[in-house]
């Protein structure tokens, strides 16, 4: 009888720690590459150079605990606030045209007889396929008049030269570069759930009378909601996080500055201004705002996206 | 549903991780002695065709090894030497420019090495040993090659449109203005914000002085009068558009340079290389002067570039760095190579007499006494002090030039600029500064 329980809390010990077994390559990389990582920003974020003298002998340069001071400092810079700024209008602008984009061109795929399906979709998600940075160098060459087709492509029509590197409108160039990369993406996420709803529904309602049209408004959007949610979560995101494209085309403008978007800063911060402290504070503050703009619009738009499933 | 994609996008980025880390393992090799008194040094250069002048020396000694990793030139090697310095596995040997030594030193990267060097002293001039000594008893690197600044034109293009090579600053403004009348599509020149090296020579020749030693304090005047002078003198021409003010470097540059658009380039002894390689269908057409002066019968200029070999802290086998290094830059077999291979101008006196800067650089070959005339123009470079942080006045360089060319504001007001944001740097990271 005691050898029976015995046996059977021995067992019991054993599977209860078989799930963490299984979890611990997971965990572990999670913890190295993860967890100590953002520690580490977040122990820089609170440290800060002494440096005594000329700075020139051996030892002159000290770290110190800086408390808040680069937390303090970052919060009060214009360039971080302006850089805040320009992200903001930049995702306005970007993620309804983006993913409206995504959308029509998902719903015009996924109506029944369409010609040229497999190649349209190709086309279409072929640019999310080149990396950020050969876009942004392939856009750039497209936006310098003097190297640039467009140029005398106007030239024929007798418009004026475009130059979308001046000026306000090196804003709307940027923003195109993303785009163009980024329609691709999310029309296939949205055009793979359209494929996942089954047809008996578009069956039941074109017998009811439903035109393409409506059942693309009625039927289809309503469905494809949690996909819609999840796009504008990872185009939240990439939004927040935009570097590549104004990184690469400064140096073809006098219109970008080195503090553009605040990755941008962080990165002159670091690597230009020798400064990982302050820039490990802006990473982490920035780090905050993404988990609170995803999650807050994610807790805001839960119930349409997710009740059905919970329920 | 949702779980899976999250579950599968986690295992994706920890994979991402992995591979990283699998990868930059590798930098870890560098270090060490091997056994049987082998030294290994590893090296980390730009230059181009550097190799060859690796390969030579491991031929010649086979106890001391040198492994060559090839990098991105200008900052983005300071930045990597800062961050592997930090991590603790920097190379033993590095090509540093001569304006981020303080900064290299600064942060304990590189090693004093004034008594293994004091043997190739000599082989330099005072001008270009006092760039590596910072003014010091110290000596922090070997001085490789220098960049005495020089005036580059379209000598076709000016018999052309009948201009002569303009002798002074108001010579080179007339001269842009008569270009804009004759050749409304061309450009003297062109003002970039994006090379603050190349404006820092413009203001050294005009006598700038940014950065001072004090007893243990530093003087900063970035918007010293002469500076000031040069950048308000630049304004003025962007502002009336008798220059260009598209930045250097860029396809639409090259197109510039290659279609003559852009018909002068103020710019440094290196330039034959960059104009092959980026205008190559002007071969032959350009030709080289000294510098417009600032007063008429002056002779003077500044420096653009310029680099020198550090030792780093690090190391473990600092003797052995060093001599790799002296050898490399003072050796007449070595320079020859530099020269031969890698198109450099070398540092050492003796290398910039050497046989093979008897013959102009292919693309100047009308040109015939290039060097010679490259030789005198070097001995007028002015001296400059280089501070702690150039690394902050250049990239606020940019940003600054930037605002004023697409703001329409006075250059002078950009400079002013830098003067604040690199005193703010240095208080802010503890060094003494007067103010």
């Amino acid at each position: 009888m005691s050898t029976a329980v015995t046996g059977r809390s021995r067992r019991g010990t054993a599977a209860r720690g078989v799930p963490y077994l299984f979890l611990a390559p997971a965990i572990v990389l999670f913890a190295l590459f993860l967890l100590l990582p953002i520690g580490y920003a977040g122990y820089l974020s609170l440290r800060k150079v002494k440096v005594s003298g000329l700075g020139l002998g051996r030892n002159s340069r000290k770290e110190i605990f800086a408390g808040l001071e680069n937390y303090r400092t970052a919060l009060a810079d214009p360039e971080l606030w302006g850089s805040a700024g320009r992200v903001l209008l930049y995702g306005l602008t970007l993620l309804p045209v983006m993913l409206g984009l995504a959308l029509l061109f998902a719903l015009l795929l996924d109506r029944p007889r369409v010609r040229l399906a497999r190649f349209s979709r190709l086309a279409i998600f072929l640019p999310y396929a080149v990396p950020g940075l050969i876009a942004s160098m392939l856009w750039g060459f497209l936006y310098l008049p003097a190297v640039s087709p467009f140029t005398d492509l106007a030239g024929w029509l007798g418009l004026p030269e475009p130059d979308p590197l001046t000026g306000g409108s090196v804003f709307f160039a940027i923003v195109n570069i993303a785009v163009w990369g980024g329609v691709g993406f999310n029309m296939i996420v949205l055009f793979t759930s359209l494929r996942a709803i089954p047809g008996e529904i578009y069956e039941s309602a074109r017998l009811d009378g439903c035109t393409e049209f409506q059942l693309a408004v009625r039927i289809k959007i309503p469905l494809l909601l949690p996909s819609l949610i999840m796009t504008t979560v990872f185009s939240l995101i990439a939004t927040l996080q935009v570097f590549t494209e104004p990184l690469t085309v400064r140096s073809l403008t006098n219109s970008i500055s080195s503090t553009w978007t605040p990755l941008m800063k962080i990165y002159r911060d670091a690597f230009a201004q020798n400064d990982i402290y302050s820039a490990a504070a802006s990473s982490v503050l920035i780090a905050g705002v993404t988990l609170v703009v995803s999650f807050g619009f994610l807790r805001l738009v839960q119930r349409q996206a997710f009740g059905g499933e919970d329920r | 549903m949702m779980r899976k994609k999250f579950g599968a996008l986690l295992a994706v980025v920890l994979a991402a991780g992995l591979s990283a880390a699998c990868t930059s393992d590798s930098g870890d090799a560098d270090q060490g002695a091997q056994p049987g008194g082998k030294v290994e040094l590893s090296f980390w250069a730009w230059a181009p065709n550097i190799d060859k002048t690796v390969d030579a020396w491991n031929a010649a000694n086979p106890d001391i090894h040198v492994t060559l990793s090839k990098q991105a030139g200008g900052g983005d090697i300071v930045t990597k030497l800062l961050t592997a310095a930090k991590a603790g596995n920097p190379p033993d040997l590095a090509q540093v420019e001569y304006q981020s030594l303080p900064t290299l030193v600064s942060n304990d990267v590189l090693a004093d090495i004034a008594e293994q060097a004091a043997p190739v002293k000599d082989k330099f001039a005072e001008g270009v040993w006092q760039q590596v000594t910072l003014g010091t008893d110290a000596v922090y690197a070997i001085p490789q090659d220098s960049g005495p600044m020089m005036f580059y034109y379209r000598a076709d293009e000016f018999d052309r449109l009948g201009l002569t090579v303009p002798k002074t600053w108001d010579e080179f403004a007339q001269t842009a203005r008569t270009v804009r009348q004759k050749a409304p599509k061309k450009y003297l020149t062109t003002f970039s914000a994006n090379d603050p090296g190349w404006f820092t020579g413009l203001a050294q020749q005009a006598g700038a002085s940014w950065w001072g030693i004090n007893g243990e304090t530093w003087n900063v005047s970035v918007n010293d009068a002469a500076t000031k002078k040069v950048a308000d003198y630049w304004g003025g021409l962007v502002a009336e558009g008798a220059i260009d003010k598209q930045p250097m470097y860029t396809p639409a540059w090259n197109k510039a340079l290659n279609d003559g658009t852009l018909i002068a380039w103020p710019s440094a002894i290196w330039a034959p290389g960059v104009l092959a390689g980026n205008a190559a269908a002007t071969k032959g057409k350009w030709a080289m002067a000294p510098m417009p002066q600032w007063a008429a019968g002056e002779n003077k200029t500044g420096s653009w570039g310029g680099s020198s070999t550090g030792v780093t802290a690090a190391g473990k086998n600092k003797a052995a760095a060093v001599k790799f290094a002296a050898w490399m830059n003072a050796d007449p077999a070595a320079t020859a190579l530099l020269i031969k291979e890698s198109s450099i101008y070398p540092a050492a006196r003796d290398a910039q007499s050497s046989p093979l800067l008897q013959e102009p650089p292919a693309f100047f070959a009308n040109q015939k006494d290039f060097y010679t005339s490259a030789k005198a123009i070097a001995e007028t470079a002015s001296g400059f002090v280089w501070g702690p942080n150039v690394n902050v006045a250049y990239d606020t360089y940019k940003d600054a030039f930037g605002k004023a060319i697409t703001g329409r504001t006075p250059f002078s007001g950009a400079v002013d600029t830098m003067q604040t944001a690199t005193v703010a740097d240095m208080q802010k990271n503890g060094f003494k500064v007067a103010s």
